[in-house]
């Protein structure tokens, strides 16, 4: 499948890409004349294609994509635009790739990885990054039963959280004993979740297994105590009630559809495991980017406003977002399932109900700008688990996420929305001075520190992985 | 004595009228009545089987739930034709503006960007499945014809029918998928891919019966009939128009009859695995939503499936009647 050999090839290209490739090292200069020209021309001009069609899987984190229609956001933009729900993952990148959908709600690993051509080879791009956080993994009755034992209790006899994989550890362990495989769901192998889910167990003492696409090896099962394999997020309930899988990783509402339906029990939230994480983004081509530049803008104006229609007020519209999103087209589960996480809180064991505030974040804290620093981030666990087979420099990382990440887009749809007064200019980053680098991060769950400027030795942290000079 | 002979005979007369009326009842029973004591068996026997299924998304749906949601999704269909409305509105008085500002600009009306409602999804399945049964028509047909009047022809055919018609969809569809696809770009297709994709799958699927049923009818013509083409030195064509084709009408009838069958079958699965638009798509998006509507929803839709295969066995029975002249 992914040959990262290609990407010396890849590098050659063509002068346009070079160009975009030199971006990081130059970014201030960059955004400085992005600015130039967005304060220049502030007028934006008509879009040059008005009829768009976009892809979206039915998770909760779709919302902005569904308000910027239902809100006619899109239409003030003079773009109409269908939506549609797909099958899954692949489908849908395939979609984008092959131009049948203009754009998509995707995994933040996928233009990455379509990039660098760890699967189908593309050049995708994102001025939009979709949200934070709001991913949980769920575990089924049976194994919360052999995991309870494990852990602390607070006063109040409820269990003190964050759970980490460590209660899990035995349990695994005894499948193993027992030759048993203990499956888990994940969305998809470059998926928020994949890492997410690979993130826990590993912090707890679990190998979820290594990937060799060099030896034609993509299952990502070389070593595995947990053995991770794909299941779309709708089916994922399913799949844990048929007995196929003992827990995941999803997006919601597939979480709270388990308390829900009652057959599983969501053990941790991805905001416990890293908080505010990047989550999905929006996906373009690069073609369709250079082809179409003011639609660029007006869909990415768009997807601002519906962002933060979202968070407005301390999330004052969510029941309103809810309401859209439990539409059959959209969605399409239960409001109140749906409104479990949008609201602010989330359900863990039946009746276990606790704040969390910040479990779907949309615009506060910068969610929208595409940060260079979170598009490493994936490539550093992309390189921890194998998939990317060999070592690179830390400049390739840096070169790699400016390719994909373009905050100059994002900066020049954001500036025209300031220039409009539509939003106020202290609503985002202050793009004169931004880096697309966040600080040193430190709020992750097993306490370890991720500096986006040093990927390699950030790679290097990790006991269970693969380290510098590695290589299966 | 004479009032008593005409009272006997009214009396017999009575008897008789009363007997044809019994006759009628009879016949009217069987026709009405007793469908109608069937159907209602069948809903107490469904009624009280859904009270006794629980599923991890609600009881499984009763007939009330599923009537109930056959009003919901006409309800959704006024709303969304509502908003449509508002839509074309809305879009005209933005292409005016945008023409006052730019006379250049060619304003066009676009079509409604919003979902499909639940009628708009039959009738896309009905036209997706008419126009594969057309297209597997137009080949089965005369290509039956000529397999039966070729035996050698029908020798060479035969196994590759043989082996290709148990074949499910579900495997063609990745095939068709693909190839459509690579084969069919255009910048601006006149047919979406999707609606290509169902029908090619419905095609491939329906052409064999037909094909068979055909070559069938053809080949056991009563040979008088061949003995007079022969005598009557008629042409290749005549033969058939004249011979062949009155002759074997009831066979290609059956023929498209169990096809269309088919046709439906496979279109709804084809759907459901392909996202195409339709009723299995309606069906697939409901059980991925997973809301505690869902089921009575997609009962309801299984129920329309249901009529609308049924309403096409019927059209296909009709059309041979009026074809077939001899019946």
């Amino acid at each position: 499948m992914g040959n990262f050999h290609q990407w010396g090839i890849n590098m050659t290209w063509a002068t346009s890409i070079t160009q975009q490739m030199t971006k990081p090292l130059i970014l201030g200069i960059t955004i400085g004349t992005s600015l130039c020209i967005a304060s220049a021309n502030a007028e934006i001009g008509y879009p040059e294609k008005e009829e768009l069609k976009f892809g979206f899987i039915k998770l909760t984190d779709m919302a902005p994509i569904a308000v910027a229609y239902e809100k006619g956001y899109f239409e003030e933009e003079g773009l109409y635009v269908t939506i549609e729900a797909q099958a899954n993952w692949k489908v849908l990148l395939d979609g984008v790739i092959d131009g049948r959908l203009d754009g998509a709600h995707m995994l933040a690993g996928q233009p990455i990885a379509a990039t660098i051509g760890y699967g189908t080879q593309a050049h995708i791009i994102t001025p939009f990054s979709m949200d934070l956080n709001g991913n949980a993994i769920t575990v089924s009755n049976d194994v919360w039963a052999k995991m309870k034992p494990n852990i602390a209790k607070q006063a109040d006899g409820k269990p003190v959280h964050p759970i980490t994989a460590d209660s899990l550890k035995p349990v695994v362990e005894e499948f193993n004993a027992a030759g048993k495989p203990f499956n888990m769901g994940m969305v998809f192998p470059v998926s928020t979740h994949n890492y997410e889910l690979r993130y826990w167990l590993a912090a707890g003492g679990i190998h979820p297994g290594f990937y060799a696409p060099h030896k034609g090896d993509t299952s990502g099962q070389i070593d595995a105590q947990a053995l991770l394999s794909v299941t779309p997020p709708p089916q994922m309930p399913s799949t844990l009630e048929a007995g196929t899988i003992y827990g995941y990783c999803v997006g919601e509402p597939w979480n709270q559809q388990a308390v829900f339906k009652g057959i599983g029990v969501p053990v941790v939230t991805d905001y416990e495991i890293w908080k505010n994480n990047p989550e999905k983004v929006f996906g373009i081509t690069a073609q369709f980017a250079e082809k179409y530049p003011n639609t660029t803008i007006r869909l990415t104006r768009a997807l601002i406003r519906a962002a933060k229609w979202l968070d407005d007020n301390n999330n004052a519209n969510r029941p309103e977002a809810v309401k859209i999103l439990s539409q059959p087209n959209y969605v399409g589960a239960d409001y109140d399932v749906i409104a479990n996480s949008m609201t602010g809180t989330f359900e863990y064991e039946k009746g276990d109900k606790r704040a969390v505030p910040d479990f779907n974040v949309f615009f506060r804290h910068n969610a929208t700008y595409p940060y260079y620093s979170d598009a490493i981030w994936y490539l550093t666990q992309m390189r921890r688990w194998g998939q990317i087979e060999q070592d690179q420099s830390d400049d390739w990382y840096k070169d790699v996420a400016a390719k994909v990440y373009r905050p100059d887009l994002y900066a020049k749809a954001a500036q025209s929305l300031i220039d409009d007064k539509l939003i106020p200019a202290s609503a985002f980053p202050d793009f004169s001075t931004e880096s697309g680098f966040k600080a040193p991060q430190t709020h992750f769950i097993d306490n370890l520190v991720y500096d986006g400027n040093q990927p390699n030795a950030y790679i290097n942290s990790f006991t269970i992985g693969l380290k510098q000079g590695d290589k299966l | 004595m004479n009032s008593l002979t005409s009272m006997t005979h009214n009396r017999l007369m009575e008897r008789g009228w009363m007997a044809r009326v019994m006759v009628k009842m009879a016949e009217l029973s069987k026709v009405i009545l007793l469908p109608f004591i069937g159907i209602a068996i069948f809903l107490s026997v469904w009624t009280v089987t859904a009270n006794s299924i629980e599923t991890s998304l609600g009881q499984f749906p009763g007939p009330v739930a599923v009537v109930t949601q056959f009003e919901n999704l006409y309800q959704e269909h006024v709303n969304e034709r509502e908003k449509a409305q508002a839509f074309f509105e809305r879009q005209e008085t933005r292409n005016a503006a945008r023409l006052a500002k730019d006379p250049s600009y060619e304003a066009k009306i676009r079509g409604y960007t919003g979902k499909e409602t639940f009628w708009d999804q039959i009738v896309t399945s009905l036209v997706t499945v008419m126009s594969g049964f057309i297209l597997a028509a137009v080949i089965a047909i005369p290509l039956g014809i000529w397999m039966g009047l070729s035996r050698s022809l029908q020798a060479a055919i035969n196994p590759i029918i043989q082996i290709f018609k148990p074949v499910s969809p579900l495997a063609w569809l990745p095939l068709v998928t693909m190839v459509v696809s690579a084969v069919y770009v255009s910048p601006d297709p006149i047919v979406s891919k999707s609606f290509i994709n169902s029908m090619l799958t419905v095609t491939l699927c329906s052409v064999w019966p037909m094909i068979i049923n055909t070559a069938i009818g053809v080949s056991s013509i009563d040979s008088d009939l061949i003995n007079v083409s022969k005598v009557l030195r008629l042409s290749a064509i005549t033969h058939v128009q004249k011979i062949v084709l009155p002759a074997s009408i009831p066979m290609i009838f059956t023929g498209m009859r169990l096809s269309l069958g088919v046709a439906w079958m496979v279109l709804i699965a084809a759907e459901m695995l392909a996202q195409n638009p339709g009723l299995g798509k309606f069906v697939w998006d409901e059980f991925q939503n997973g809301s505690s509507d869902s089921l009575a929803r997609i009962m309801a839709a299984v129920v329309v499936i249901g009529f609308i295969g049924f309403l096409l066995d019927r059209g296909i029975l009709a059309l041979q009647r009026w074809v077939s002249w001899d019946q």
